[in-house]
């Protein structure tokens, strides 16, 4: 199954399953059912709860986060992540303070879906990964889609969670396959906030277990344990024991690709043993359930497509330095795209986001510190 | 009728009911007690008082349902006391004391409770009133959403009443249109009029200019009716008057300008010696209710809820 399938599958189960659900977004309905096709056929199947808007961010958003302070559960497709910008003052001042500024916290089940990152030559307002700009917002969470989680999990947790959450879906990722991992690498999952799950391999959609509820953002959601949803889980690649790993590698689902690229080519030119850490959500980040596999690595990097400046991995690294300080040999080194524009023509889109060959230098150049 | 025409009506008027002058009272002198405190340093960061045009949300307090959502704005203070008669509430969530509605958390601009809601970004709450619409569409409770004149200034707004009319949502847009936004005059921040952009967008428009309680309601009980049974959208515009500062202190216009403009204080209860009795009480409850919250513990609140 393609990861858009799965999204969309993802998508139908949720509004099957909870008659106060709502998608929401632009060209969203059939037969166009959505830019990058992922809501198609949910307009077919549920008429009154998809709902093509017109092409107006801010109020759509607005419009949803109203359905989400009346109790219902509001999912909106921003085209391209891009145009989230006009929906920021929705997302940040109106949603996700709503969730604490009342003096009580009030649940507010709202996804904002943002289709992202560069690759494919839409130019400057087309390509652009905005995570880093929704982190530290009171009140919100950011996720990353990954072709190593399956969607259902994830959204489930984005809801459990009762607060607004942006999901950054690279584009590139809907057309690849879920839980397609070269056999030179073995996975497992940590679960957020308590520690390591199960160390035995496992594939494919039975990714799921009993995780804890996440404590570390001071809400206490309760119910999760109910729902049997692993919150928050962390997904681990590596080659042999991924506590004996050279290099640690942390980087978002639109990455992963191209971290695991790297790796490969690492093990098998250099027989350098890297371990990746893809989690599901970059935000509030859980740091602790990480550093078993951290700790004895000789170096970290974390990657992103972000471009240069503020981004996600500086707060990543900021926590993991506040832990381990004293026991790193060198800083987390940071990877992401230039400090630039994100250009149209191939060879110079090239040149700016990030590519395996950026990460493969980082590794080297933090291994021979 | 225009509200300058109202000033200088020769026909007498029944008297207002006692529990309608009573409300206007309680708002108006709730709204004095702010500038005084703030004038004596006893209150922290801003506000806005609605000085002038109290009557609009007394005038729609019986005609909007426990059902409905209420979306108030940063001069909301008279909306929320026409829906609850909780000046304590209210009080304390200004001064930060126990008893606050929203734990001192939201202040004088932001605060929840049951269907109720302020914020305060301008036109940010006119889509979510639309999504709240959209989820009692059918139900016949509405979504009534307050701004101002000022608010036609932000795309946001435009966005929402389109959705609102494609969608058919029981929306009620109530405009306070005071002539002025902050410190500037209507007419240089607003081109063409408030009625014709609804109609742009097939939008059904309502003008208020009376400030009788009776005159009002009487005219809007049907309009609002039709948006609960017919779901669709309707803007009433009320041309009303700020007869104070948009905050503290901060009014630039000529103080005889402001004198001359039409206080429903002057007008709405005939009976000089029931309106100073009216009045007198009022005063007294507020002052009261000061002395009270002033004198409680200061709120409690854990930002990790």
């Amino acid at each position: 199954m393609r990861v858009g399938e799965n999204l969309n599958a993802a998508l139908g189960d949720l509004l099957e399953r909870d008659p106060k659900a709502y998608v929401i977004g632009e060209d969203v309905l059939d037969p166009y059912g959505g830019a990058f096709k992922v809501t198609r056929g949910l307009s077919t199947r549920f008429p009154d709860r998809v709902l093509g808007t017109p092409i107006s961010e801010s109020g759509l958003s607005g419009l949803a986060a109203g359905l989400a302070l009346c109790g219902d559960t509001a999912i909106v497709e921003i085209m391209f992540s891009d145009f989230v910008a006009l929906a920021f003052d929705q997302i940040t001042n109106f949603a996700a303070k709503s969730v604490s500024m009342y003096g009580s916290r009030v649940p507010m089940r709202l996804i904002v879906r943002c289709p992202t990152g560069g690759g494919r030559g839409y130019g400057p307002t087309h390509s652009q990964s905005l995570q880093k700009h929704f982190i530290g917002v009171p009140g919100l969470a950011v996720y990353e889609m990954s072709a190593l989680h399956d969607n259902r999990t994830v959204l489930a947790s984005m809801l459990a969670s009762a607060q607004p959450c942006v999901f950054f879906e690279d584009k590139v990722l809907y057309t690849r396959r879920m839980h397609d991992l070269d056999p030179l690498f073995s996975r497992d999952a940590l679960s957020g906030g308590d520690g390591l799950s199960s160390g035995d391999a496992i594939s494919g959609d039975e990714n799921v277990g009993g995780g804890e509820c996440d404590k570390s953002d001071g809400y206490g959601v309760r119910g999760f344990r109910d729902v049997g949803v692993v919150r928050d889980e962390v997904v681990r690649v590596f080659i042999d024991d991924p506590a004996e790993s050279d290099c640690v590698i942390i980087a978002p689902g639109g990455v992963a690709d191209r971290a695991l690229a790297a790796m490969r080519r690492m093990f098998v030119e250099r027989e350098v043993t890297c371990c990746l850490l893809v989690p599901s959500r970059l935000y509030p980040f859980d740091v602790e359930p990480l550093l078993s596999t951290l700790r004895n690595a000789k170096a970290i990097v974390i990657a992103e497509e972000s471009t240069a400046g503020g981004t996600w991995g500086a707060e990543v690294a900021h926590r993991i330095h506040q832990h381990m300080w004293k026991n790193l040999s060198r800083p987390v080194a940071l990877v992401h795209s230039a400090d630039s524009v994100i250009p149209t023509a191939a060879h110079l889109e090239q040149r700016v986001l990030l590519q395996e060959s950026t990460i493969y230098a980082a590794i080297l150049e933090a291994l021979h510190d | 009728m225009t509200a300058t025409d109202l000033c200088t009506d020769s026909t007498p008027k029944a008297g207002i009911a006692r529990h309608d002058l009573d409300l206007l009272l309680l708002i108006r002198h709730f709204e004095l007690a702010l500038l005084d405190l703030f004038a004596r340093g006893e209150l922290n960061g801003t506000t806005h008082t609605c000085l002038g045009q109290e009557y609009v949300p007394v005038a729609l307090a019986p005609l909007l349902q426990a059902d409905d959502y209420v979306f108030s704005n940063h001069r909301g203070h008279g909306h929320y006391l026409a829906r609850y008669e909780d000046p304590e509430g209210l009080l304390a969530e200004i001064m930060g004391r126990e008893g606050a509605v929203c734990a001192g958390v939201g202040g004088s601009q932001h605060i929840l409770r049951d269907r109720y809601l302020s914020t305060g970004v301008q036109g940010e709450s006119l889509p979510v009133a639309a999504g709240a619409a959209l989820h009692l569409r059918g139900s016949g409770a509405l979504a009534c959403v307050y701004i101002g004149d000022g608010t036609w200034g932000e795309g946001s707004v435009y966005e929402a009443l389109n959705m609102a009319a494609l969608w058919r949502l029981p929306l009620l847009v109530i405009v306070e249109n005071n002539g002025i936004a902050q410190s500037t005059p209507t007419t240089r921040q607003l081109a063409g009029t408030i009625r014709d952009r609804a109609h742009g967008f097939g939008i059904r428009h309502h003008g208020v200019t009376s400030l009788d309680l009776t005159d009002i309601r009487a005219d809007l009980t049907p309009l609002l009716q039709s948006v609960r049974t017919d779901s669709h959208p309707l803007v009433v515009e009320f041309v009303t008057h700020r007869l104070g500062p948009h905050s503290k202190g901060d009014d630039t216009r000529p103080p005889d300008q402001v004198r001359a403009l039409p206080d429903w204080y002057r007008t709405a209860e005939p009976d000089p010696l029931v309106f100073a009795t009216a009045d007198e009480a009022a005063r007294a409850r507020v002052a009261g209710i000061v002395r009270d919250v002033a004198a409680r513990p200061l709120s409690r609140w854990s930002p990790c809820g």
